[in-house]
């Protein structure tokens, strides 16, 4: 058999893999899809618009724009970016208030105890139920709607820090303070990365509250937003409308986690490691 | 360099573990604690770093009272995988305390160079704690504490949580480095044998409410060596010494 | 894949990994004392601030009075039916999810194929914001029970499907090798080994989604002006003006069932799950 022949052997061998693992990873979905298209146009039930329908619209919609700006049409600017950037203000207040406040909870096991039972009340507080107060304190305008992201979305990540703030191994406290390291440069140096996982963890759960919230409160009262857009939709019984917004938010929640993930990882990347050794020793 | 006065410890007012213990360690010794389990071999270690106050008894280090962990000592414990900081690497870990002293970063550059050498991890600075072997990670440690130039270098059951063999070199490089650094080496450990091999003098202490049992001096020939001094005679009269006074049931006698 | 540990489990209240040290009962009186110190500090704090006037008290009334509304509601049975209806849309939507997604959870777990090909598209779905399919429940089912039910079902069965994957299939090899070589087949592993070790995980998969429902049907109640439901009893005293302290007492009844929600949850799976913390403290 000639080497030639061996090499060709092998890229297909490798083609075919790749080929296998795509077909596992999205044929589903795929598959999915193609079935949801052939049922809405044998059904035509309008509640259910098919796929390619939704994507012409959404077409339309948003990259029906002048190429200068990269195609995107005003819907975009209008409704897209505002909700995006109250979303993301909202959540890095809650990051910004949440972090701090729960390391210095955190280093007082006494505080930390007291504050426990309001903080478990404030955050059971569905988001939906606070809108109602929110505008009549605040109004309807992006000043509200930020700051009830941001009060909805900072108990994740408060209790989190507290909680990670609280569990720093012993040991570590132990070696730092053998080693006469002072009191601030702990906190910078050993309490902060050991928390780091679970305040991570916290921001992740935040950020996927703070995406209901922003939906929830551009559902009530507003003028522009993607939540609007839907709440608009349905009022004029524009079912395909609804639905490119439905598949935009989730593309929004799913992009915003993965781009998440992925800043955690490079972050973290030492607590993967240390971690997976640990459960293989 | 250290006397232990009266040292004396209740975890709460029912719980006496160490009733009265008493010893000194002169400089550049290496001196072994050993005893049954829960004697406080732990509890007494730590506050002779400073980090636990005992409930009663004086600790001096270098003629003055221990008061919250003073300066010139270093300590290595058991649990090496949870005292190095897996979020930085070898030489991260080893500098962190170097940073808190008054020395130049050539210096402490060439410290960390130096205390890698001595634990014969030259090429595994930029490694990652969790990246080594358990003895690997002992030494980054061991190393550490080298780097931060103690006087006394404390350390509680460090070979414990590692292998046999691994163990044995860890021992020799221990004493090589009482050679090498010049410090006096205080070790707690469950193993007699390796009290026996490494110290000058070993304090073998009783069950709780503990007190000192014996000091018995180690003048076995140094350099030592695993086989050759295991084998000596005199190694197995002091180990078999030992051994009795802690297995012996009366061992449990209190003295106020 | 993200971390399910009870570590990451953001629904956990904490001090759950101490150790169990000191008698029982003591540490129980001095955990419910300090529960209510913190409760009553909280409160002094707000009645502090409340008095200070910073807002009008047309907007902001003082906390007492909020309390004392609070009181009257749970008193007044128009609204307990209230409560009552949010209650049963929530539960009903919580068991059907339960009862959906642990059978095909289960599944798809112990099929390492149909693991791999679904993953991902759970991975997809995961994110989507329930809620935004509220105009479209809307729309196909009004604004009654029904509505609400399908919805808080949609939105509770992600995380327990997720849930319950995870906990079937990312389980301890050692666990599954060892029982291999003791010569078990593959549907003696799942039920002896698997699905154990997987009821931990998906009680915290219950316990998320627990609190994302209540999210959820206030959320239906209060957008489609439903007839019934705490949702739609703040909208109602929020659009008829000067009844803040009426608005600011169904939120903080709201918050309060939400709270005893979660930790009755979290009581129940200390109970019957109290080893897993017990490892992570030794560790």
């Amino acid at each position: 058999m000639s080497t030639e022949g061996i090499g060709i052997d092998r890229r297909y061998a490798r083609a075919f893999s790749a080929i296998q693992s795509f077909a596992v990873r999205y044929g589903l979905g795929i598959a999915l899809v193609i079935v949801w298209e052939y049922a809405a146009r044998k059904a035509g039930s309008i509640f259910f618009p098919p796929p390619s329908e939704i994507l012409h619209r959404a077409a339309t919609l948003w990259l029906s724009g002048p190429p200068q700006r990269l195609f995107l049409s005003d819907s975009v600017f209008q409704d897209v970016i505002p909700s995006l950037l109250r979303l993301m203000g909202g959540w890095a207040l809650a990051v910004l208030i949440g972090v701090p406040l729960g390391i210095l909870i955190g280093r007082s096991r006494n505080l930390s105890d007291l504050v426990n039972p309001a903080l478990q009340f404030l955050r059971a507080i569905p988001g939906p139920a606070l809108i109602p107060i929110f505008i009549i304190l605040l109004g309807t305008e992006s000043t509200m709607r930020v700051t009830l992201i941001a009060f909805g979305s900072v108990w994740p990540i408060l209790l989190n820090t507290i909680e990670g703030t609280r569990t720093v191994d012993p040991v570590q406290l132990d070696t730092v303070q053998a080693f006469r390291i002072p009191r601030h440069a702990q906190l910078w140096r050993i309490v902060l990365p050991a928390a780091l996982p679970k305040i991570f963890a916290g921001m992740r759960v935040s950020l996927a509250l703070a995406v209901i919230l922003m939906v929830v409160s551009e559902l009530v009262a507003s003028t522009n937003g993607i939540g609007y857009r839907i709440q608009n939709a349905q009022i004029m019984f524009l079912l395909t409308d609804m639905w490119c917004g439905i598949v935009l938010l989730a593309l929004i929640g799913y992009t915003l986690n993965w781009l998440f993930l992925k800043f955690e990882g490079r972050l973290l990347g030492w607590h993967r490691g240390a971690r997976g050794r640990a459960a293989t020793s | 360099m250290l006397a232990v006065e009266r040292f004396h410890h209740a975890y709460t007012p029912e719980q006496l573990v160490a009733a009265n213990i008493s010893f000194d360690v002169k400089a550049g010794e290496i001196v072994s604690i050993v005893g049954p389990s829960g004697c406080g071999k732990t509890t007494l270690l730590k506050s002779l770093a400073g980090l636990i106050k005992p409930t009663g008894g004086t600790i001096r280090f270098q003629g003055k009272v221990v008061q919250g962990v003073p300066d010139g000592l270093a300590i290595v414990f058991q649990e090496y995988g949870r005292s190095l900081l897996p979020w930085t690497t070898v030489n991260g870990n080893i500098e962190l305390p170097l940073r808190y002293q008054s020395i130049t970063p050539d210096e402490c550059r060439r410290r960390v160079a130096e205390s890698l050498q001595a634990v014969d991890l030259s090429g595994f600075g930029e490694r990652y704690p969790w990246q080594l072997s358990g003895g690997m990670q002992q030494r980054v440690a061991i190393a550490r504490a080298l780097a931060y130039q103690p006087k006394l270098l404390l350390m509680d059951e460090p070979f414990a949580s590692v292998d046999a063999q691994t163990r044995a070199d860890l021992e020799d490089l221990v004493a090589a480095v009482r050679d090498q650094f010049e410090i006096t080496i205080v070790l707690v450990t469950h193993d007699i044998d390796e009290s026996v091999y490494l110290s000058d003098r070993v304090i073998v202490l009783s069950r709780p409410p503990s007190t000192v049992l014996a000091q018995v001096d180690i003048d076995i020939s140094r350099p030592r060596d695993q086989i050759k001094t295991r084998a000596m005679q005199q190694f197995v009269e002091k180990r078999s010494e030992i051994a009795q006074m802690i297995r012996r049931p009366s061992g449990s006698e209190t003295h106020p | 894949m993200s971390d399910l540990s009870g570590a990451a489990d953001p629904r956990a209240g904490f001090g759950q990994a101490r150790s169990f040290a000191g008698p029982y009962l003591l540490s129980l009186a001095a955990t419910a004392f300090r529960v209510v110190l913190g409760i009553f500090i909280f409160f002094l704090i707000l009645e502090l601030v409340t008095r200070l006037e910073l807002v009008p008290p047309i907007y902001l009334p003082r906390a007492s009075t909020v309390v004392r509304r609070m009181v009257e509601l749970l008193q007044d049975p128009k609204f307990l039916s209230h409560v009552v209806a949010t209650l049963y849309a929530w539960g009903v939507g919580l068991v059907l999810a339960t009862l959906i997604s642990v059978p095909i959870g289960i599944l798809i777990g112990t099929s390492e194929l149909a693991y791999k090909m679904t993953s991902p598209l759970i991975e997809f779905m995961r994110p989507i914001p329930s809620v935004a399919l509220i105009p479209l429940g809307i729309l196909l089912w009004g604004q009654g029970f029904s509505m609400k039910i399908i919805l808080v079902a949609y939105a509770a069965t992600w995380p327990i499907l997720f849930n319950t994957l995870y906990g079937v299939h990312d389980i301890d090899p050692i666990a599954v090798q060892t029982a291999r070589c003791f010569g078990l087949k593959q549907a003696a592993i799942v039920r002896r080994i698997s699905l154990p070790s997987a009821v931990p995980f998906i009680f915290t998969g219950i316990r998320i989604s627990a609190a994302i429902a209540l999210i959820v049907v206030i959320g239906a109640e209060l957008l489609a002006s439903a007839d019934s439901g705490i949702g739609s009893y703040i909208l109602f005293v929020s659009s008829n003006g000067g009844q803040m302290d009426s608005v600011l007492a169904g939120a903080a009844i709201a918050g309060i069932i939400g709270a005893l929600i979660n930790s009755a949850l979290g009581l129940i799976d200390r109970r019957l799950f109290g080893w897993r913390y017990l490892g992570a403290t030794l560790s």
